[in-house]
């Protein structure tokens, strides 16, 4: 833990700061989320700091409720496509033989169709809710998360010491949690700070074609839907969520990129 | 008139990432001086990690991965090759020296054809391709290669790895130059074709009267080809000397122990009781493969002795050891361990029997979990078998720790804080830890340093002397298996071709394959390569060779 | 005998091309029918008369068997029959034809900008390698990949088009324009698609030829004391190859999902734009007929890309 690189630290302090006005949205926002407290795209003035939206709606109170709803939906898929992904691939690595075919080429198939491409497909007939977002981008990206941590645990898989364990007669359990699982650790956090971006802009990306999170909640995403009209009139309205997406997208990433160079030069790190 | 190459007070540096801490500069090349005149060829030895490949490719005024010469000067024809600017670098590298690597299989590029690449540097001093062609046709054709003509015309994957190793002695020889560097030429070559090419090396540096550097960990084979020898230790020479005088009359501890190595001798002890373990009639192969691995293997070992498995790569020795441990059941055939049958699927041994055969691997590194310590390594038998917990455990760590020589302040260290050495031993301690009847050895000294090596043997015949424990030793080193065996097997594609107590498999009348596997092994004189190669030229009729 | 060898693999990899995209297509069938409870009423809304269901559900084929509706669909599907559209009832495979011109119009420009620009900054990256150029680019790439492409879409539009006026904000293209008009007219989402796809194929670009410069026979080649220029045209460049252009087919097909959030951005008459309005409008057959042909497109790119490595490579090109 001695040094902290400056692009990490940077990194940690602005997604603290993102997470933190998240889960502080009713204390902190200044007004409702719903409420009217002003012009029509007024521009910023003191009591409303990044102006007011569409409707007169306080731009920042609604930024940071939105963000609430769009670290919140990201978050949830990005567990749902760990717990599914990491699962499966470890489970197709350790049993190998038509277990892992079979999983193997359904994600594959999966694969083939792009990500969003696909969420459309589906979404066209699904009820667009929260809990249908979570699981169908949880699911899409969990063959991503199938194909990386199945790849992971199966080069630890032919390590002479997994093999040592299988021949000292240790069980499925302990192979997986005690001689796997520690060392594919560094990758998997990793890589969750990258899927939990890619979440952030897939949510971003649907709810801003407006088939995500649905009025009367708004998300990132759907905030700049509801004032990308504004643009053409010089309103920058629009602007603000979405740099707010890539803001956290990039601090996440420069805090990913410093865990997967510290935990892999740790002692004891692998290579 | 000044010597062909003359490397004055070398030091190179480069800088270090230990992980976790600081980058620092490291010395790797100390001081060394040396003085090679034309026609001659000067062998460079010492262990890994000794210099003697940075020296070598000093002389081409090349650094690889980052390495910085900071001291002394290298000069060729007494001219100083290192403030030559990158034109004179140009018209040295590749035609004055030129340089053979250790794998020709990644040193050639693979999608070009071989003869471009080994006439490139040759077009590029002018010469036209015709001649430049038939210059690489007569290489080829002294060094031995198959179909001379034509071979030029393949991919570098059609040709195999001791022919790719000729043709890369044919490129380094095509320009005509001076000096070449040999780096481990024939190290990743099995040992039965590593004595050809050695011997076609020798012979196109004869014939040429090019002057050679020749790099290489075995102080056998270098006596083969070098006039003179330079022992190297951690970056800084040991001593220089002719070749008779290194290996018959060395004048450091550190270069008499390079010679005397393997000097760990074991007296055979006759297998009086019951085997402990005994394959009967064992085919073997892997699923998806048509082809038997192993071939109707029977064999025997007795309690507390040793069985030595010899054979090239290939040859089915580690399968061998898969099917023992259950790993591989096999196709036909059974394995009996003390009077019982064991099931040929590992689900269906029992704990006992699991924990009376014990195996220690030849990578270390691999073998042990990067993220455990060395008390949980060793521990963690101790638990799963006797249910040792708490300080009943710690203590038992400890004494394994004493026996295996390193002491108890090792138990909180990760294996990547330990020598080759040390891990190969903490291995050893976990397979102790089980109180094994029988320890299956693959090829565990074969990626050590020679005197690490013979640390670990006088160790393991340690233990067998107070446990009692037998061991199966799979390996491809003849010298090994004189050091440690009581009983030998030979192994030649899937099957045992000879096999018995030590004396008798290693003494005449020897079939075929062993003698070859015997004769090939090379001594630590001078003139063996000669002789070796004198008596096969009588043996074998004209154009037989491989 | 070798050509033969080689023409398997190939057929063998169209074959397997092929069995995908059919595969796929099993897949965004089943995809649009999860529907909970009925199409029809879904699409008709609650007051809908039963006569009117009946009709509906008679009309999309819903008495039918899944298995007998999907072959009937791949099969017209395959004859160029793409159905008609619910919501306005028009034949979608001639909607379809003029948008996929303007999609691949846009795609294409910005494509032929970024693949040698990209290849250039690449290449540029790795000649400095840990110097500056090489930590802007690395740089550049981390921002690129974690902005969504609305927010460059519409700060160039806000910039170039509103403040400065240099572009028009609104990407129409039809037939009656020019060339240049249209290049004029797409000029700032092609813009934004180049940003979005650049940084993903420098990085990719620089990191495969970094792959290859690492090889041992580059340092042979640097042993032979070739030129700089020989080294990397004669001896990194035949191995790089298949790894760079499977760098650009990943890339196309990163942009085939980019299209879509540009088109409505810049409310451009292509695929994208069509597929987006009718998932709105539940408009199930114009969903599955665009899902159809961004996957295969998808599936084609991969499928180049494989068959690339495929001929590049020497050991299958010429095997023992």
């Amino acid at each position: 833990m001695s040094r902290i690189p400056l692009s990490a630290l940077i990194g940690l302090v602005i997604t603290a700061a993102f997470f933190g006005a998240a889960l502080l949205a009713p204390w902190i926002a200044p007004y409702g989320m719903a409420e009217v407290a002003g012009g029509v795209w007024d521009p910023s003035s003191p009591e409303h700091w990044l102006g007011t939206d569409s409707i007169g709606r306080d731009l920042l109170s609604r930024m940071i409720w939105g963000g609430r709803i769009t670290i919140f939906v990201a978050l949830a898929a990005t567990l749902v496509a760990f717990a599914t992904g990491v699962f499966l691939g470890f489970l197709a690595a350790v049993s190998g033989g038509w277990v892992d075919q079979a999983l193997s080429r359904l994600v594959d198939l999966l694969m083939s169709i792009p990500a969003l491409i696909m969420a459309l497909v589906i979404l066209s007939v699904m009820p667009v809710t929260l809990p249908v977002l979570i699981a169908v981008m949880g699911l899409i990206e969990a063959t991503r998360v199938f194909r990386l941590s199945r790849a992971v645990a199966a080069d630890i898989e032919v390590m002479d010491y997994v093999e040592a364990a299988r021949l000292r007669g240790e069980g499925m359990v302990w192979v997986i949690f005690r001689e796997i699982l520690p060392n594919a650790l560094s990758p998997l956090v990793a890589e969750a700070g990258l899927r939990f971006i890619f979440m952030v802009l897939f949510i971003s990306t649907l709810s801003f074609l407006g088939l995500g999170v649905q009025p009367p909640l708004a998300d990132w995403g759907g905030i700049v839907r509801e004032n990308k009209d504004g643009i053409v009139y010089g309103v920058p309205a629009a602007l603000f969520p979405a740099v707010a997406v890539a803001a956290l997208a990039i601090s996440v990433n420069l805090v990913a990129d410093w865990i997967l160079t510290r935990t892999s030069s740790l002692k004891g790190g692998r290579g | 008139m000044s010597a062909l190459l003359e490397i004055d007070d070398l030091r190179i540096e480069a800088t270090s990432y230990p992980p976790g801490e600081k980058p620092r500069d490291v010395t790797i090349v100390d001081g060394v001086s040396l003085r090679l005149e034309r026609g001659r060829v000067m062998g460079l030895i010492g262990e890994s990690g000794a210099g003697k490949s940075t020296i070598g490719l000093s002389a081409m005024a090349y650094g690889r991965g980052g390495v910085r010469i900071t001291g002394g000067a290298v000069r060729l024809n007494g001219t100083d090759i290192l403030s030559g600017g990158a034109r004179g670098l140009r018209r040295l590298r590749g035609k004055a020296v030129t340089y053979v690597a250790q794998s020709a299989a990644a040193a050639f590029n693979p999608a070009r054809r071989l003869m471009e690449q080994v006439i490139e540097t040759t077009l590029a001093q002018g010469i036209p391709r015709s001649e430049a062609e038939a210059r690489a046709v007569t290489l080829f054709a002294r060094l031995g290669l198959p179909d001379p003509d034509t071979i030029g015309s393949r991919y570098p994957h059609q040709v195999s790895g001791g022919q790719l190793q000729r043709v890369m002695t044919a490129m380094a020889l095509c320009p005509g130059p001076e000096l070449v560097i040999f780096d481990e030429p024939t190290t990743a070559l099995d040992v039965t074709t590593q004595i050809e090419v050695l011997a076609a090396i020798k012979e196109a540096i004869r014939d040429t009267g090019v002057a050679a550097l020749y790099i290489t960990h075995d102080l056998a084979v270098v006596a083969q080809v070098a006039d003179d020898i330079m022992v190297l230790r951690h970056g800084k020479m040991v001593e220089c000397g002719a070749t008779a005088q290194i290996i018959g009359a060395p004048r450091e501890d550190y270069t008499r122990a390079l010679v005397s190595v393997r000097q760990v001798t074991h007296p055979e002890k006759s297998a009086a009781a019951d085997p402990l373990l005994r394959i009967e009639a064992v085919t073997a192969r892997y699923r998806g493969l048509a082809l038997d691995v192993l071939k109707d293997i029977t064999l025997d070992l007795a309690p507390g002795r040793t069985l030595a498995v010899v054979g090239e790569s290939g040859s089915g020795k580690s399968t061998l050891a898969r099917v023992i441990t259950g790993l591989l059941p096999p196709a036909a055939g059974s394995v009996r361990f003390d009077g019982r049958d064991l099931s040929p699927a590992l689900s269906g041994r029992s704990k006992n029997d699991l924990r009376e055969l014990q195996m220690i691997y030849q990578m270390a590194d691999t073998a042990m979990n990067p993220r455990q310590t060395v008390a949980t390594i060793i521990g963690r038998p101790l638990e799963f078998y006797f249910g040792l917990r708490g300080a009943e455990r710690d203590r038992r760590v400890a004494e394994l720790l004493d026996e295996i020589e390193l002491g108890k302040g090792f138990s909180d260290r990760y294996p990547a804080e330990l020598s080759g050495g040390q891990k190969q031993r903490v291995c050893i301690a976990r397979a102790l830890a089980a109180r094994p009847r029988l320890i299956i050895c693959d090829e565990v000294t074969s990626a050590l340093d020679p005197l690490v090596a013979d640390g670990i043997l006088r160790l393991l015949q340690r233990l067998q002397q107070e446990e009692g424990v037998a061991y199966l030793f799979i390996t491809h080193d003849i010298a090994t298996v004189r050091a440690i065996a009581d009983e030998i097997a030979v192994m030649h594609r899937g099957r045992v071709v000879r096999q018995g107590p030590k004396a008798q498999v290693l003494s005449p009348p020897f079939d075929d394959y062993t003698e070859l596997l015997l004769a090939s092994v090379p001594e630590m004189r001078e003139g063996w390569l000669e002789e070796v190669i004198a008596t096969r030229k009588a043996a074998t009729p004209e154009g037989t060779r491989a | 005998m070798q050509n033969g060898f080689l023409l398997k693999l190939v057929v063998q990899r169209i074959a397997l091309g092929c069995l995908l995209l059919l595969a796929a297509s099993g897949l965004i069938f089943v995809g649009t029918q999860m529907l909970p409870g009925d199409v029809a009423q879904s699409i008709l809304g609650q007051s809908a008369t039963p006569q009117a269901l009946a009709n509906l559900r008679a009309e999309l084929g819903l008495d039918q068997p899944p298995l007998t509706r999907y072959l009937d669909w791949l099969g017209n599907a395959l004859q160029g029959d793409l159905g008609h559209a619910l919501s306005n009832g028009q034949d979608i495979a001639s909607s379809i034809a003029g948008r996929l011109g303007n999609t691949l119009f846009l795609a294409g420009t910005a494509a032929a900008i970024a693949v040698p620009l990209a290849l250039a900054l690449g290449l540029l990256a790795v000649r400095f390698q840990g110097r500056w150029p090489d930590r802007l680019i690395s740089g550049v790439t981390l921002a690129t990949i974690s902005v969504p492409e609305f927010l460059l879409g519409y700060l160039a539009m806000f910039a170039l088009a509103v403040q400065f006026r240099v572009f028009p904000s609104v990407s129409s293209i039809h037939d009656g324009m020019s060339l240049g008009q249209q290049f004029q007219a797409i000029a700032l989402p092609v813009l934004v698609m180049v940003l979005v796809v650049l940084g993903h194929m420098m990085r990719m670009t620089r990191a495969a030829i970094l792959n290859v410069m690492q090889s041992a026979y580059i340092e042979t080649a640097e042993l032979k004391g070739l030129r700089r220029f020989t080294i990397i045209a004669r001896h990194a460049l035949p191995n790089a190859v298949a790894p760079i252009v499977n760098v650009i087919m990943l890339n196309l097909a990163y942009l085939v999902v980019g299209v879509v959030v540009v088109e409505v951005v810049f409310v451009y008459p292509g695929m994208g734009q069509y597929l987006v309005d009718h998932v709105a409008k539940r408009d199930v057959p114009v969903v599955q007929a665009c899902g159809l042909i961004f996957a295969a497109v998808y599936i084609g790119l991969n499928m180049i890309a494989d068959l690339v490595a495929i001929l590049a490579n020497p050991r299958l090109r010429h095997p023992r």
